[in-house]
């Protein structure tokens, strides 16, 4: 590792690893850094060295993820794997710990290719032991074919049904799924059909999953209009509600999930200029054409910027690594449109399915603006709705009043897990839109670092 | 529409809401200008000691009695503050520094005070059984505290309000003029119109103070803290070191905060803090050093609020130059425990003309070396 390079990536799923090989072609000098033990990200995660599970469990999809890998190991960049990024300055000074040790190197050129975050599911309960996300369950049966049987899924979105499928492909009994969709969602959907049969891959592999779920007979339970979870030390039973009625499962398993959102915590952090996607429910950074956000030298790429999944992540992640090269002077204009025309093309037609998905899965307000007073909305500090309903009723305006009053969003998490209800839920009590109340401002380290790794930090001259 | 009021205090900082409270108390109609919102700045972001040991000498009589306010907190502001009292400590690591407290001691005792104390190794042991086998004493301070600074802010914010107040948020100053004995306010809002002009604008005090004529060497920076997940407790005083920058707390949710004022950089006109990796590292340090068990606890959060420095360390604290105009800016990081009484002395120093405290070494004209100063000075 050095103490600069032209080029540092912060991720290593498709965006990182496809801005990595672009950048590297042109032989500049670049660094990946990413937490995970091997490339890949979440959506490829383990894919160099899957747990002993048949290879068709996850489908030929998640196998297109070993072609990046391959492509970034061949790259000539420095990939550092299990390196946590603490912090990027907006002068693109950068904080990571590798192996217990901190160090300050710093960038030409910063591409934060940090990816998705599940949306927050906050209903009663979801804080118990064993209520998990969609997403971890399929961390567990990707990187270590652990996975529970008799799991309830609950929640909405292609993720869910196809970590169900997963599974189910894997031979773990599901004990049944809980549709949250509105029915009103199939209607307003339906407008946006012919744009998504522009890309019908993603319709035939969505009705593949749901047929396979259906063979398998599992209880797929449509039209959930409201969830709690029930148990002492950790999850026993999902109560939910259906035509107005409530139904109780028996579940030591539950698995939560509706839709992935940009993970914006190193954006906010460095400064980053953010928007409200109204779509898409989410706040992202605004960027430009090449990815470029509103701080000088820094890009977004991949679902950072806008949820667009896995394979617009890689067109986007090119693109990136292209407008970076060319503010470091590797190539021209003329070089750096040429070669991005084809990513251009395909990130288009990836962003045909969007509308259609976006509006299906729309997650109904009563799971993102939680209505039940005990819901807890911060799980570090344990702040639930009525705390915050006090504090904007005596005069809190936003999210970081909110810390203040509350320490909502003030726990090691840094609002990873409450950043989005809390946007909402305040714009809710205040009746002000979302884009007006704003996001936590976020402090560094947005991991947590041991004060010891902080008290030997090295600065980059002294690295070599 | 113009709006009058007795007085005008600008700036929403615990200065400027408690100068609010004392003045509201006596009768006064006040306005208070914000640029941002109550507590955005130094005021709302601080580490929240309240503390009497170390501070600079000029300052001793009014911090031991803002102490005697703090311990009554409540009856002031109708609010705890989360005012919890504690034993401050200055830990000396080695003989030189412990012969710097005995000395600094001997220094407070002769001007009359005798709130600090020296205490050898065993003692600081018993205070602080974490600390480092390396330190050998220290001074302490027994009954100072600590509390939160924003909620103690907001306190004075509403007190204020509930004696008739009226606190402009996101209001600017633009410009303020003087018209038969009247300040005329220009403001991003409603101009205002006053016979009495009051300058907390903390980091900001040099812009209004120049607007009055005064121009002061005022330095923006970002103090800089850390807090830390939840750990055991361990340590009950608030701990500082006499040989190099540290202020350390743990509080009831078991977190620790780590301050002392080491400085990141403060951008004033886009109101943005950054951290200076290097100096929060040699905090990190520090913290570590003096107590080990600090190593392994998990930072959570660093940040820096804006806060006004002046060249010699103490605040401005007085009349203008000009009449019908107070300061009280430019605390230099240490002026949250002074929040109380300050705004005592100003409401005095504007109901009637005088303080019963020496606040001769605060005055804004000490940075003047125009000749005309310098000729003062001489008669």
């Amino acid at each position: 590792m050095k103490s600069h390079y032209q080029l540092a990536i912060i991720g290593a799923g498709p965006a990182g690893m496809a801005a990595a090989a672009e950048a590297a072609a042109f032989g500049a000098a670049s660094v990946v850094f990413d937490e995970q033990p091997a490339p890949g990200g979440q959506i490829y995660r383990a894919v160099e060295t899957p747990a002993a599970v048949d290879r068709a469990v996850f489908g030929p999809d998640y196998w297109h993820g070993s072609k990046l890998t391959k492509t970034l190991r061949d790259s000539g960049a420095d990939y550092v794997p299990g390196a946590t990024v603490w912090q990027v300055s907006p002068t693109r000074e950068i904080g990571v710990t590798v192996d217990g040790s901190a160090m300050l190197l710093t960038a030409d050129q910063v591409i934060v290719a940090t990816g998705a975050l599940e949306r927050p599911f906050p209903v009663p309960g979801w804080t118990l032991p064993s209520v998990m996300t969609a997403g971890s369950a399929q961390v567990l049966l990707k990187s270590a074919a652990l996975a529970a049987d008799g799991a309830v899924f609950a929640g909405t979105g292609p993720l869910l049904y196809l970590v169900v499928w997963q599974y189910l492909q894997a031979g773990v009994a599901v004990k049944a799924v809980l549709d949250t969709t509105p029915r009103s969602n199939y209607f307003r959907a339906a407008r946006h059909l012919a744009g998504a049969l522009r890309a019908p891959q993603y319709l035939i592999k969505g009705i593949q999953l749901l047929r396979g779920i259906n063979k398998a007979g599992v209880p797929l339970i449509r039209g959930v209009t409201d969830l709690r979870m029930l148990g002492e030390d950790a999850v026993s039973a999902v109560e939910y509600q259906r035509g107005g009625d409530w139904q109780r499962i028996e579940a030591d398993q539950v698995f939560l999930h509706q839709g992935v959102v940009p993970n914006v915590n190193l954006s906010y952090s460095i400064g980053c200029g953010h928007t409200w996607n109204e779509a898409q429910l989410c706040w992202q950074a605004i960027t430009d054409l090449w990815g470029e956000s509103t701080v000088e030298g820094i890009a977004i790429a991949g679902d950072g910027a806008g949820i667009n999944g896995a394979l617009a992540a890689e067109h986007q992640g090119r693109i990136a690594g292209l407008g970076a090269l060319y503010r470091i002077g590797t190539i021209g204009a003329h070089e750096r449109d040429r070669r991005a025309a084809p990513a251009r093309a395909g990130l288009t037609a990836e962003r045909r399915i969007r509308p259609f998905l976006e509006t299906l899965y729309r997650p109904v307000k009563c799971f993102r603006v939680p209505p039940h007073d005990e819901t807890v909305v911060c799980r570090c500090e344990e702040v639930n709705v009525t705390a915050i309903r006090k504090a904007v009723a005596v005069g809190c305006v936003g999210p970081n009043q909110l810390k203040s009053f509350s320490r909502c969003g003030m726990g090691p998490c840094q609002g990873r897990l409450c950043g989005l209800t809390v946007s909402e839920l305040i714009a809710d009590l205040t009746d002000l839109p979302v884009s007006e109340i704003g996001y936590y401002r976020l402090r560094p380290p947005i991991k947590p670092l041991l004060l010891e790794e902080l008290a030997e930090l090295q600065a980059p001259a002294a690295m070599e | 529409m113009v709006r009058t009021a007795d007085a005008v205090v600008i700036g929403g900082g615990i200065h400027g809401c408690s100068c609010a409270v004392h003045l509201a108390r006596r009768g006064i109609s006040v306005v208070v200008v914000e640029k941002d919102y109550v507590a955005r700045h130094a005021s709302g972001v601080n580490a929240g000691g309240v503390r009497r040991l170390g501070r600079a000498l000029p300052e001793i009589p009014l911090s031991v009695a803002a102490m005697g306010l703090w311990h009554n907190i409540g009856e002031l502001v109708d609010d705890d503050c989360e005012f919890v009292p504690s034993a401050q400590v200055r830990v000396a690591e080695n003989e030189d520094e412990a012969r710097a407290l005995e000395e600094r001691v001997r220094l407070v005792r002769d001007a009359g005070f005798d709130h600090e104390v020296v205490i050898g190794p065993e003692e600081l042991r018993e205070l602080l059984p974490a600390v480092s086998p390396h330190c050998v004493g220290g001074m302490v301070v027994s009954d100072d505290g600590h509390a939160n600074p924003y909620r103690t802010t907001m306190a004075f914010k509403r007190k204020a309000e509930l004696l008739g107040v009226r606190i402009l948020e996101q209001v600017c100053v633009l410009g303020i003029d003087r018209r038969q004995g009247t300040w005329r306010i220009e403001t991003s809002a409603d101009p205002l119109q006053t016979p009495v002009l009051i300058n907390c604008a903390g980091a900001w005090g040099d812009h209004i103070a120049a607007m009055l004529g005064e121009p002061v060497p005022l330095r923006a920076y970002a103090p800089m803290l850390m807090i830390t997940a939840r750990m055991p407790f361990f340590v009950k005083p608030v701990v500082g070191a006499q040989g190099r920058t540290l202020s350390l707390k743990q509080f009831a949710n078991g977190t620790v905060l780590i301050g002392g004022g080491v400085r990141g950089n403060a951008v004033r006109n886009t109101n943005t803090a950054s951290l200076e990796l290097g100096g929060l590292a040699g905090n990190a340090r520090t913290a570590a050093q003096i107590l080990p068990t600090m190593r392994g606890a998990r930072i959570v959060r660093c940040w820096g609020g804006i806060e006004g420095y002046m060249p010699d360390g103490i605040p401005v604290i007085g009349p203008s130059q000009q009449e019908g105009a107070f300061h009280a800016f430019g605390f230099s990081a240490h002026g949250f425990q002074l929040g109380p009484i300050v705004g005592s002395i100003i409401a005095d120093l504007v109901t009637t003309g005088v303080t019963e405290y020496p606040i001769g070494p605060f005055r804004i004209d000490r940075f003047d070396s125009s000749p005309q100063r310098q000729s003062n000075a001489l008669t």
